[in-house]
C-alpha cells in the first residue's frame, strides 16, 4: 500500500451536496446518511492509522423509485452462494423470470459434463402458473424433485431456491424437502431466499449460509482423512477461474485445499468442510456467517485474505503461512520470490501506461475495497468507491484501504452515480453491466467488476497480469478519442488515448 | 505426482482464462482436485449416462415431464412491460414490487442490446408484504418524477405485488392525491403477473395500458387511410423498426409506430449519456386513436391490445413477424389496401433482389432440415421463410406457444410440401429440444444465445436470430423483417452452411478435395 495520495475532498463534498439538493426532502434526508467523504481519523498520522469507519450508513432499505442498483435475496442465494455448487440441481422455485435472468450470468467456471454430472449453466424452474399460486406449489415441487431424480440420476443433491411467491402463499418447502430427501436418499436443501426478504442480496447470502448449516452439515457419513495443512477456501466463486488462480498458489505454499466454496465445488467439498484446519475467506460479506459458525461449533479458525494484486497477495500469503509455521513460511517465501519477476514485468509494462489514472468503483460487498490496492500497485488512484450491499463491518474495513478525501457512496442511485462520474470525470469506472453503457456513453472507459467483463481470472499472480492488461486495454483504446465529430466545436480538452502496444 | 513448478503466465503474452487453464500446471491441478476432493462418479458411469441422454428412451421420459421446466425459452411478463415502456417518449418504467426483479430486467436488456436500460423499482420488502405497497408507490413515484424528469411513468408489477394483490389503479390515484406527481401527469399501468403467460403478454399488457390511458374518454374521429403499427417484443427492434419505417415512407403511408424502442436501444456515443431517446411521442399516441387501422407485427404479443383497438372502432390485422418473401408481401399489401398507397416500384425491385439471392443459393438450401425455437410469432416467421428456401422446419418449438399457436403452425406447415414432416412443440423447453436434436437430428438450429448449449451438446450449428443474443455483438442493429431483412437472414444461414462445409473439408490431404474455392 505504498502509493501516497490524497483526493479532492472539497469537490466530493460539493458533489454530495449537489445531488442531495435534487431529491424530495424526505428522500434527501435518507440518502444523506449513505454519502460521505473519507477523512483521516488521526490527522497527525502514525502507523497503520486507517480512516475512521468510513462514516456512512449501510444495509438499510433502498428508497423506492430512485433506481437502486441492488438485487434481492434470491440473487444472493441462488446467484451467488448456491448456484456455483456444480453437482447439485438448483431449482428456481416460483415463476420463470428469476431463473431465466440469472441463468449463466455469473461466470462461475467449473469442470464437468453439463446436464450429466454438473448443472451450473442450466436453468431449472418450477415455472409457477396461476394455479400454483392459488393452490400452493408443494405438490408440484414433489413431482419436480422426482423428475430431477429420474432425468439426472448423477446429481449430488438438490437445492430449492425460493422466489417471492413461495413465502407469501405459505408453502412448506421444508416438509417437502425432508420427505423427498428420505425417499431418494439425497441431500435436498430448502432455501428461504424470497426476493422481498431483507434489503439487498446480502440477506440471501446469510440465509444461504444458514441453509448449509442446517441442511448440509453434521451428516454421519462424511468419510475423509484430514491432514495438518487442510484449508477451505470460502467465498471464492471462481468467476472467470479466480479460485483456480488462487488454489494454485495455496497448493504451492504447501497447503491442501480440501474444499472451495462455492465456485467449482461439489457437495462433498461442502460436507467435509468442518474437518479442515483453517477457513480462508475471500468474500467476507457473503460467507462470514458460516465461518463464524464453524469456528463456534467445530473450533475452526478463519482468516480473511486478499488475492487482488501483488501487495495484497504477498501480505495474505505470509499471513496465511504464519498460521501454519516455519515449514510453510519458508515455502511461501520461495513462492513469492518465484512470482516476483512476473510481478515486476507486469508492473514495468503496464504502470507507465496507467500511472496516475483515476478510478471510481461501485461493486457488491467486497471488491469496492479489495481491489483498491491492485490498482495502486499499478500507480492508479482510487477517487471514489461504494458498495451495493455492504454492512457496517465492511465500511470499517474499507477505512484501511481508502485515502483521505475519497468519495464514498452506499447503495448509490443511478442518478447519484451519473452525477458523481460527471463531476469527477475519472479515467476509469469499475462497476456492473447496468452501469457500463451509461458510463461509456459519457466517453469514460469502463470495466465490469462483477464478471471481469468476460475476462479473468483476476485473483492471484496469474490474474494480476490479466487485470493489468484489461485496465490498460480499457483506458488506452483509441475509440475514446473518436467521440467528437471533428466539425463540432470542441468544448473540453480532447480525450486522451495511448496507442496500443 | 510431482508438482510442476514452471509458470504459464507472462507479461509479454498475457494468457486469460481460455488459454491459461489449458496450461499443464492448471490441468494437473484440476485433475488432482477432481480425483482427491470432488468425489466424482466414475468416468464410465458419466459416459454411460451421457449416452443414455441421447436415446429415444430418455427422450420419452424427458418429453413426459409434467412439472419440471429446464432451460425454457421464455421470460416473465414484467420484462415485456419494461421493454414496451422503453418504446415511448421519455418514459420511465416503474415496476411495483421487489427490487431485485428490476435489476434483472435491466441487466437482461443491457446484455442483449449493449445499451443502457433504465427502470426503477418500488423496492417492496417484508413490511410491504404485510401492509401492501401503497407507501412505496407514493414515495417511489415522487422520487422518480423528481430525479429522472420523465414525461411519463409506466407502472407494471412483479409477482410479489400480484400475489399480495396491490391494486395499481387505486394506488396511482392515491399517489396523485398525495402529490407524488401532478394530477395530470401520465402514469399508465399494467398488471403483469409473472405466473401468467410470458414476456410477450407483459408487452401486450403494457401497450394496452398506455393506449387505454390516452384513449379512454377521448372522441375518435377516424382519419381514413392512416395506420398504427405495433411491432411487439423484438430484440431486433433497432434494425427492424427502422427498416419498417423506411418501407412505409417509401410507400408514402401516414402511420404511427406505437412502441418504438429503436432509438432508445441504439443511442450514439458522443460524450453525452441519453437516458431517454426517441420513442413514440405522447402526442402521437393520442392521435393514434383516430387511425383507421392498427396492425400488429406480432400477433401473440398483442392479442389484448388489438381487441381494445377493435373496441374503439379501429380495423385490426395481425402478422407473424413479417420476414421473407410472402410474409412481407402480405404485410405490404395490407398496408397498401388500408392506406390506398401503391407499393412503389423500388420496393418491387427490393423484392426481386431477395428472390434473386434465394435463386442464386437455392441449391445450398434445398432440403436442409432446421430446428427453430423462440417466441411464437418468430418461430412462425422463420418456419415460413425456411420453407420458401426449400428447407424443412423439422422441429418448431415455442415454450410460450399456446394451443392456438399450435393450430396455426399446423396450418402453415400443411400448406407447403416442405412442412409435411415438421413437428410442433408448444410449451416445451430447450432440454426437450436437446432430446429432439439427438433423436431426430437437423442441419441447423435457429434460436438465441441459450442455444449454444445445444450446439455444444449435439453439434448442431446455431444461428442466432432471436432475443436474447448475449454472446454475439450488434446483430440486432440490422433488420430481419422485410425484403432487406430477408437478405440478411438468408446470408446468415448460408454463412453458417458454408463455414461448416469448409470446416468439414479442410483437412489437408484427407478431405480437402472438396474444399472448393467457388461454391
Amino acid at each position: 500500500m505504498g502509493l501516497d495520495y490524497e483526493n479532492d475532498g472539497a469537490l466530493h463534498a460539493k458533489l454530495i451536496e449537489d445531488v442531495l439538493s435534487q431529491y424530495p426532502d424526505k428522500a434527501a434526508k435518507r440518502r444523506k446518511k449513505h454519502l460521505s467523504v473519507a477523512t483521516s481519523q488521526d490527522e497527525a498520522g502514525g502507523e497503520d492509522k486507517g480512516l475512521s469507519e468510513c462514516d456512512v450508513k449501510s444495509n438499510i432499505k433502498s428508497i423506492p423509485g430512485v433506481m437502486t442498483i441492488r438485487g434481492c435475496a434470491y440473487a444472493g442465494s441462488k446467484g451467488v452462494v448456491w448456484g456455483p455448487v456444480k453437482d447439485m440441481v438448483h431449482i428456481s422455485h416460483g415463476p420463470v423470470g428469476c431463473g431465466q435472468y440469472s441463468w449463466s450470468q455469473r461466470r462461475n467456471y467449473y469442470v464437468g459434463t453439463t446436464g450429466i454430472d454438473t448443472f451450473v449453466t442450466m436453468q431449472f424452474t418450477s415455472d409457477f402458473q396461476e394455479k400454483d399460486i392459488v393452490f400452493g406449489g408443494d405438490k408440484k415441487l414433489e413431482k419436480i424433485i422426482d423428475e430431477v431424480e429420474d432425468l439426472f440420476p448423477l446429481s449430488g443433491g438438490i437445492s430449492v431456491q425460493s422466489e417471492c411467491p413461495i413465502g407469501l402463499i405459505g408453502d412448506d418447502i421444508e416438509a417437502v424437502s425432508r420427505k423427498k430427501a428420505k425417499e431418494h436418499e439425497k441431500t435436498i436443501v430448502p432455501v428461504r431466499c424470497e426476493g422481498f426478504r431483507g434489503v439487498s442480496q446480502s440477506l440471501g447470502h446469510h440465509i444461504a449460509n444458514d441453509a448449509i448449516r442446517d441442511w448440509v452439515f453434521d451428516k454421519d457419513d462424511v468419510d475423509f482423512e484430514s491432514g495438518p495443512y487442510d484449508v477451505n477456501v470460502v467465498g471464492d466463486y471462481n468467476i472467470g477461474g479466480d479460485a483456480w488462480a488462487s488454489r494454485i498458489l495455496l497448493e504451492e505454499i504447501g497447503l491442501r485445499v480440501v474444499g472451495n466454496w462455492s465456485g467449482d465445488a461439489t457437495l462433498a467439498e461442502i460436507e467435509r468442510a468442518p474437518k479442515a484446519k483453517l477457513n480462508l475467506i475471500h468474500c467476507y460479506r457473503s460467507m462470514n456467517y458460516i465461518c463464524r459458525h464453524m469456528e463456534e461449533k467445530y473450533g475452526i479458525a478463519w482468516m480473511e485474505y486478499n488475492f487482488f494484486g501483488p501487495t495484497q497477495i504477498e501480505a495474505s500469503l505470509r499471513n496465511i503461512a504464519k498460521h501454519f509455521g516455519p515449514e510453510i513460511e519458508e515455502k511461501t517465501e520461495k513462492v513469492i520470490a518465484k512470482y516476483r519477476p512476473l510481478v515486476d514485468a507486469v508492473i514495468a509494462k503496464y504502470r507507465p501506461r496507467l500511472e496516475g489514472n483515476t478510478v471510481m468503483l461501485y461493486v457488491g460487498g467486497l471488491r469496492p475495497r479489495h481491489v483498491i490496492t491492485a490498482y495502486e500497485d499499478l500507480a492508479m488512484v482510487i477517487v471514489g468507491t461504494g458498495y451495493e450491499f455492504a454492512h457496517n463491518d465492511d465500511y470499517q474495513r474499507t477505512g484501511h484501504y481508502v485515502k483521505n478525501g475519497t468519495l464514498l457512496y452506499d447503495d448509490v442511485t443511478g442518478y447519484e452515480l451519473e452525477k458523481f462520474i460527471e463531476g469527477i470525470r475519472p479515467d476509469l469506472v469499475g462497476s456492473g453491466i447496468k452501469e457500463k453503457y451509461p458510463v461509456q456513453k459519457m466517453g469514460i472507459p469502463f470495466r465490469q467488476m462483477h464478471s471481469w467483463d468476460y475476462s479473468g481470472p483476476y485473483h492471484g499472480y496469474d490474474g494480476f497480469a490479466i487485470f493489468a492488461r484489461d485496465m490498460d486495454l480499457a483506458i488506452n483504446n483509441p475509440v475514446w478519442g473518436l467521440y467528437r465529430a471533428p466539425w463540432k466545436k470542441m468544448k473540453d480538452a480532447p480525450l486522451r488515448a495511448v496507442a496500443a502496444e | 505426482m510431482e508438482k510442476v513448478t514452471t509458470m504459464p503466465q507472462s507479461a509479454e503474452k498475457v494468457l486469460d482464462h481460455a488459454p491459461l487453464f489449458r496450461e499443464p500446471e492448471y490441468r494437473q491441478m484440476l485433475a488432482e482436485k477432481k480425483l482427491n476432493f470432488e468425489c466424482p462418479h466414475p468416468d464410465q458411469i458419466v459416459t454411460d449416462q451421457r449416452e443414455l441422454t441421447k436415446t429415444w428412451e430418455y427422450r420419452e421420459k424427458n418429453l413426459a415431464r409434467e412439472a419440471l421446466v429446464i432451460n425454457p425459452a421464455k421470460a416473465c411478463q414484467p420484462l415485456g412491460a419494461v421493454f414496451a415502456a422503453a418504446g415511448f417518449e421519455r418514459t420511465m418504467s416503474f415496476v411495483h414490487g421487489s427490487q431485485g426483479c428490476v435489476a434483472y430486467y435491466r441487466s437482461h436488456l443491457s446484455r442483449h442490446f449493449k445499451e443502457p436500460s433504465s427502470a426503477v423499482s418500488s423496492s417492496m420488502t417484508e413490511d410491504a408484504a404485510v401492509f401492501g405497497g401503497l407507501k412505496n408507490m407514493v414515495d417511489g413515484l415522487a422520487n422518480t418524477y423528481k430525479l429522472y424528469d420523465p414525461k411519463m411513468i409506466a407502472v407494471s408489477t412483479t409477482c410479489m405485488a400480484e400475489v399480495i394483490g396491490d391494486d395499481l389503479r387505486s394506488f396511482i390515484e392515491n399517489a396523485k392525491n398525495e402529490g407524488s406527481v401532478p394530477c395530470d401527469f401520465d402514469v399508465p399501468f399494467a398488471h403483469t403477473p409473472a405466473f401468467v403467460g410470458s414476456h410477450v403478454d407483459g408487452y401486450d399488457g403494457m401497450v394496452k395500458g398506455v393506449l387505454e390511458h390516452f384513449w379512454k374518454g377521448s372522441e375518435r374521429s377516424q382519419a381514413a387511410g392512416t395506420i398504427n403499427i405495433i411491432p411487439g417484443f423484438d430484440g431486433f427492434c433497432v434494425g427492424n423498426n427502422r427498416e419498417l419505417k423506411r418501407l412505409l415512407d417509401l410507400m408514402g403511408v401516414t402511420y404511427t409506430v406505437i412502441q418504438d424502442a429503436s432509438d432508445q436501444f441504439d443511442t450514439p456515443s458522443d460524450g453525452e449519456y441519453r437516458m431517454y431517446d426517441g420513442g413514440t411521442k405522447i402526442e402521437d399516441v393520442k392521435g393514434a386513436l383516430n387511425a383507421e387501422a392498427t396492425l400488429s407485427l406480432q400477433h401473440y404479443n398483442t392479442r389484448k391490445t388489438l381487441e381494445y383497438c377493435n373496441e374503439v372502432g379501429q380495423a385490426t390485422a395481425s402478422f407473424h413477424y413479417p420476414l421473407g418473401v410472402q410474409a412481407t408481401d402480405e404485410f405490404l399489401m395490407k398496408v397498401s389496401a388500408i392506406s390506398g398507397q401503391e407499393i412503389p416500384e423500388t420496393i418491387r425491385m427490393e423484392r426481386g433482389r431477395l428472390v434473386d439471392a434465394m435463386a442464386d443459393s437455392q441449391s445450398w438450401l434445398h432440403g436442409k432440415k432446421y430446428a427453430i425455437y423462440g417466441d411464437p410469432d418468430f418461430v412462425c416467421a422463420m418456419a415460413r421463410f425456411v420453407m420458401e428456401t426449400g428447407g424443412e422446419p423439422t422441429h418448431c418449438l415455442a415454450t410460450n406457444g399456446t394451443s392456438a399457436w399450435q393450430v396455426e403452425m399446423k396450418e402453415l406447415l400443411a400448406s407447403s410440401p416442405f412442412g409435411q414432416d415438421a413437428q410442433i412443440w408448444a410449451g416445451k423447453d430447450l432440454w426437450a429440444m436437446r432430446s429432439l436434436l439427438f433423436t431426430e437430428p437437423v442441419d441447423l438450429l435457429i434460436g438465441n444465445s441459450y442455444g449454444k448449449y445445444l450446439e455444444r451438446d449435439t453439434g448442431t450449428p446455431l444461428i442466432r436470430l432471436m432475443f436474447p443474443i448475449f454472446d454475439r455483438h450488434h446483430h440486432h442493429r440490422f433488420p430481419l423483417m422485410g425484403y432487406q431483412g430477408g437478405l440478411r437472414v438468408l446470408t446468415t444461414i448460408l454463412d453458417k452452411i458454408f463455414d461448416k462445409l469448409d470446416r468439414e473439408t479442410s483437412e489437408t490431404g484427407v478431405t480437402d478435395y472438396s474444399y472448393d474455392l467457388t461454391r
